[in-house]
């Protein structure tokens, strides 16, 4: 493995993040707080250790294979957040260093989960960092690297792509991997500043419009009140939340298509639609089911909308508490937070394109029951999907399911009960944040043990890098040198 | 540029990754998954994977808005049929690879419908490539232009040659024939006209029919270094298109196949050269066929490592220029280390050969040039134009046009034929005439006429 490469790339993220730490140093000056120290020490040591990461050890040569791409990608993400969590712990305002890590981990994939039992105790810098993380997870490190760095990872940096984009098929829009990563970011950018203003408009205060719209476009779901978004008592901020959401949940290529005037081929898409069924229905359902439990009609409908936007999108943002809803809706509420946002979006979650192959798959396995000498082909989007692609797709729903299991039999060390066992990983694999009972949208994790919270970090991490970059890290035959 | 390339065998990948590295955006279209998938990871270019010569994929493709469509699948009508669609789609510049010779000889009565700039035959311009090397060993340079339908070599002048100390005008040998565009001479180039005078030591360049320049040289005392008895092993197209062109230049030709069917064919095809049916790995029949005598030998076997072989041998017993033909490129440091004459990729040569006439295509965007190419560190231009049925310069005879200084008509190419003019030629509608310059930034044909 080109290890120097590797070393390449971690320095550039290191450079990146304390670049972007600097934000936080800045809010802080502006409300007079003495944490922005910590921000500034730790931001430049970062931007220091980077580049004497990349200045001195610069490699030989640019070529990356698949091992060192997704090597690269999985240790970036823990090293960005070994680092980023510095300031909570440093500073103290989250003294306990594995609630800090958890928190930044959370962050940065766009989980949303808190350890925190009084988040409006943080100062303004600590609070836009968080923000921040999420913003900075939902489209990814690599990715922005990708975008202005020219020639990072040489020819071959679809790898440095395809370890952190989410989704089964990775390819890029345009030729070139640079103008390809610049134009999700400009998408990104652009639809994170129409959630500013929209949410300007409609009067919410300037620092909590800024961390709203971090939080909704990485799908992240960190709020900066302790009610988090009921803090925002006005139909019209919740449901321009709620929108935005899905809107950053859909498959960045429909923006592309839409800016390409290609429209037929953007409505065109399966993904797309199935994803609108799925939460057509489960809104329905959600809001015949809780309507006795909420004085009109409308603020049942209301209600269902935001929660079934906020967790399948995995952002895990809440107006109030759940657990008290029948069990019809709960169940759907937790088959959502499996099922996840589009592919190519920042949300987590299996994927919607992976189950859509999954069922193709299964459609074709019972054609063969009936015509065994059948042939046919699996096709998306009116293209045949590879025969590698449909393995890979049953492969990771193994290592998925192989990877909950495993995580739910360490946390039920914990003794909690099993709708909070169960949810809290089913939240943290999938990004989602909030689960049901202790861990519910006005639940938090903090009173988790240290291995569970630990189970809790490799879960997220695993779920934001999709399973295998990850797992790389663990397999001891990927760091021989033949 | 926006360039789409469709089919990703050994050809077209070599195109890829030789424009790539020069920054263009590529998006490479093929119907087979693999190829497709192999080539998008391992190069920074976009992959689609479907059936290139269909409207629709080339649409998918990004054919609308790009500069130009390359069609390097295996097959020519394929490749042809792409072309169509491609310009169907909107694409002005269409490159196909067009092997058959007998498609190629016609290709002009249907460029405009294929917006087709240039056809290209790998194992055509491997010979080409071969050929050069096996008749021009001692030229300093040589540069080839106008989608290689033209070489311009340079040479250097002896002391004793008898065209030094003479006005351009008054060397008549092989008048007509042969054209001297431009002189180096210490720091300066000049493009001359007929009062110039040759000294020795100037570094000429000159334009001609292949099978006159070496004539030419001879006669002006210039060593060349050409070899008059070739020996060719293996008898495949490369073989056959390098026996036609140094038969041409009267080298005596000998191939050896191994095939007893193809060697009879090649008897037909080629009733100048000596045909040897025989194995080429036979170190006796070699000895035999005189290869310590020869004086180039070109290995162009099916099999990398029968040429590298048989080579490696040959140097050892032969005092020959070698010319190997390897087709793998993935190697080559492991073959630059041994000591090999000159080794030949016939596919990542088509590969630089585009690159190249792309760079001119590019030099000349926004203008009437079809392509410029920059020649003797760039000072001068060899602009390429395309005759429209308006233009001042029609059909008037050529000493009758008062010309700018430092420029020289050197060829027109009217329906694939090229024309080295005289003062009586004259330049009709649609040719394309390739001019030598030393004034930058014309634009178009009807600047090259003073105004004085």
């Amino acid at each position: 493995m080109n290890k120097r490469i590797i070393v390449y790339i971690l320095g550039w993220v290191l450079i990146i993040e304390g670049a972007a730490m600097q934000i936080a140093t800045l809010t802080s000056f502006i409300y007079g707080e003495h944490e922005g120290l910590y921000f500034l020490i730790t931001g430049v040591a970062s931007a220091v250790l980077g580049l004497m990461a990349v200045k001195i050890k610069k490699p030989k040569n640019m070529v990356l294979y698949q091992k060192a791409g997704f090597a690269a990608t999985a240790l970036s993400w823990i090293i960005m957040s070994l680092v980023g969590c510095m300031p909570f712990w440093l500073s103290g305002e989250i003294p306990s260093f594995i609630d800090a890590f958890f928190e930044t981990v959370s962050g940065f994939t766009t989980t949303g989960s808190s350890v925190l039992l009084n988040v409006e105790s943080l100062s303004h810098g600590m609070l836009i960092w968080r923000s921040f993380l999420n913003w900075l997870g939902g489209m990814g490190v690599i990715v922005f690297l990708l975008a202005i760095i020219p020639k990072l990872g040489g020819q071959q940096n679809i790898y440095l792509m395809k370890a952190e984009s989410p989704g089964p098929i990775i390819g890029k829009a345009v030729p070139h991997m640079r103008s390809y990563a610049a134009l999700l970011y400009g998408i990104y950018i652009g639809l994170t500043l129409l959630e500013l203003i929209l949410l300007l408009c409609g009067g919410m205060g300037f620092f909590d419009a800024i961390n709203t719209s971090f939080a909704t476009a990485g799908t992240g779901g960190f709020g900066i009140h302790s009610n988090n978004i009921a803090a925002y008592d006005s139909h019209y901020l919740q449901t321009i939340i709620a929108v935005f959401m899905l809107l950053f949940s859909l498959n960045f290529s429909f923006y592309i298509l839409l800016l390409a005037k290609k429209f037929k081929q953007a409505f065109k898409m399966e993904e797309l639609w199935v994803y609108v069924g799925i939460i057509v229905v489960s809104i329905a359902v959600i809001t015949i089911n809780i309507s006795s439990l909420y004085p009109t009609l409308f603020e049942s409908f209301h209600q269902s909308f935001f929660y079934v936007s906020s967790i399948i999108t995995t952002t895990g943002f809440g107006i109030g508490d759940v657990n008290h809803w029948p069990a019809l809706s709960k169940a759907i509420i937790v088959i959502i937070t499996f099922v996840g946002a589009m592919a190519g979006s920042t949300g987590g979650g299996f994927k919607i394109s992976r189950i859509l192959i999954l069922c193709k798959e299964v459609k074709k396995e019972f054609a063969l029951l009936i015509h065994p000498r059948n042939v046919k082909a699996v096709k998306m989007d009116g293209k045949t999907v590879d025969h590698s692609i449909m393995r890979n797709t049953s492969v990771f729903l193994v290592v998925y399911m192989g990877i909950f299991v495993l995580s739910f039999l360490l946390i039920s060390i914990e003794n909690k009960d099993f709708l909070t066992s169960f949810t809290s990983i089913a939240a943290n694999l999938n990004n989602t944040g909030p689960g049901l009972g202790e861990v519910g949208p006005v639940g938090n994790y903090a009173n988790f043990s240290i291995l569970s919270k630990s189970v809790l970090i490799f879960d997220m991490l695993a779920g934001r890098l999709e399973l295998f970059p990850l797992l790389l890290l663990f397999s001891p035959s990927a760091w021989k040198k033949s | 540029m926006k360039i789409v390339i469709v089919g990703c065998g050994k050809v077209g990948t070599s195109i890829a990754s030789e424009l790539n590295s020069a920054g263009h955006e590529i998006v490479v279209v093929d119907i087979n998954h693999d190829a497709v998938t192999r080539l998008s990871e391992s190069l920074d270019v976009m992959g689609i994977e479907g059936n290139g010569a269909t409207y629709e994929v080339l649409v998918d493709a990004g054919a609308q808005s790009a500069d130009l469509v390359i069609a390097a699948a295996a097959r020519d009508e394929i490749n042809l049929y792409t072309c169509l669609m491609a310009k169907a789609a909107g694409v002005q510049h269409t490159i196909a690879r067009v092997r058959n010779p007998e498609y190629t000889s016609d290709l002009y009565r249907v460029k405009d419908q294929l917006g087709l700039s240039m056809a290209i035959n790998p194992e055509l311009t491997a010979a080409t490539e071969i050929s050069r090397l096996l008749r021009f060993s001692g030229a300093l340079e040589i540069d080839s232009f106008a989608k290689g339908i033209v070489d311009l070599i340079k040479v250097q002048i002896p002391q004793d040659s008898p065209i030094s100390n003479k006005k351009i005008s008054q060397i008549d040998i092989l008048k007509g024939k042969v054209r001297i565009c431009s002189v180096e001479r210490g720091s300066e180039v000049y493009i001359p006209n007929g009062d110039f005078v040759i000294q020795s030591g100037d570094k000429i360049s000159i334009v001609s029919k292949s099978d006159t320049a070496a004539r030419f040289f001879r006669k002006i005392n210039v060593a060349i270094g050409k070899s008059r008895d070739v020996i060719l092993l293996g008898g495949g197209k490369v073989s056959y298109y390098l026996a036609m062109k140094l038969l041409k230049s009267g080298a005596n030709v000998k191939i050896i196949d191994k095939n007893a069917e193809r060697c009879t064919e090649l008897a037909e095809l080629l009733p100048g050269a000596v045909i040897i049916h025989g194995d080429c790995m036979d170190q006796d029949l070699l000895l035999s066929e005189g290869v310590e005598h020869a004086d180039g030998i070109a290995a162009l076997m099916d099999y990398d490592e029968e040429n590298i072989l048989i080579s490696l041998y040959l140097n050892d017993v032969s005092k020959a220029k070698i010319i190997t033909k390897v087709n793998n490129t993935s190697f080559d440091s492991i073959l630059s280390n041994l000591n090999f004459d000159c080794i030949i990729h016939p596919k990542s040569l088509t590969g630089e050969y585009i690159a190249r006439y792309i760079r001119a295509m590019q030099n000349s965007l926004g203008s009437n040039i079809e392509t410029l190419y920059r020649l003797n560190d760039d000072r001068i231009e060899a602009l390429e134009f395309r005759v429209k049925n308006n233009s001042k310069v029609c059909g008037i005879p050529l000493q009758k046009l008062n010309l700018i200084d430092n420029l020289q008509i050197i060829c027109i190419n009217r329906h694939g034929k090229i024309i080295l003019p005289q003062g009586s030629d004259s330049i009709m509608p649609d040719d394309t005439v390739v001019i030598l310059t030393r004034q930058k930034g014309l634009n178009d044909l009807d600047d090259i006429i003073s105004r004085h």
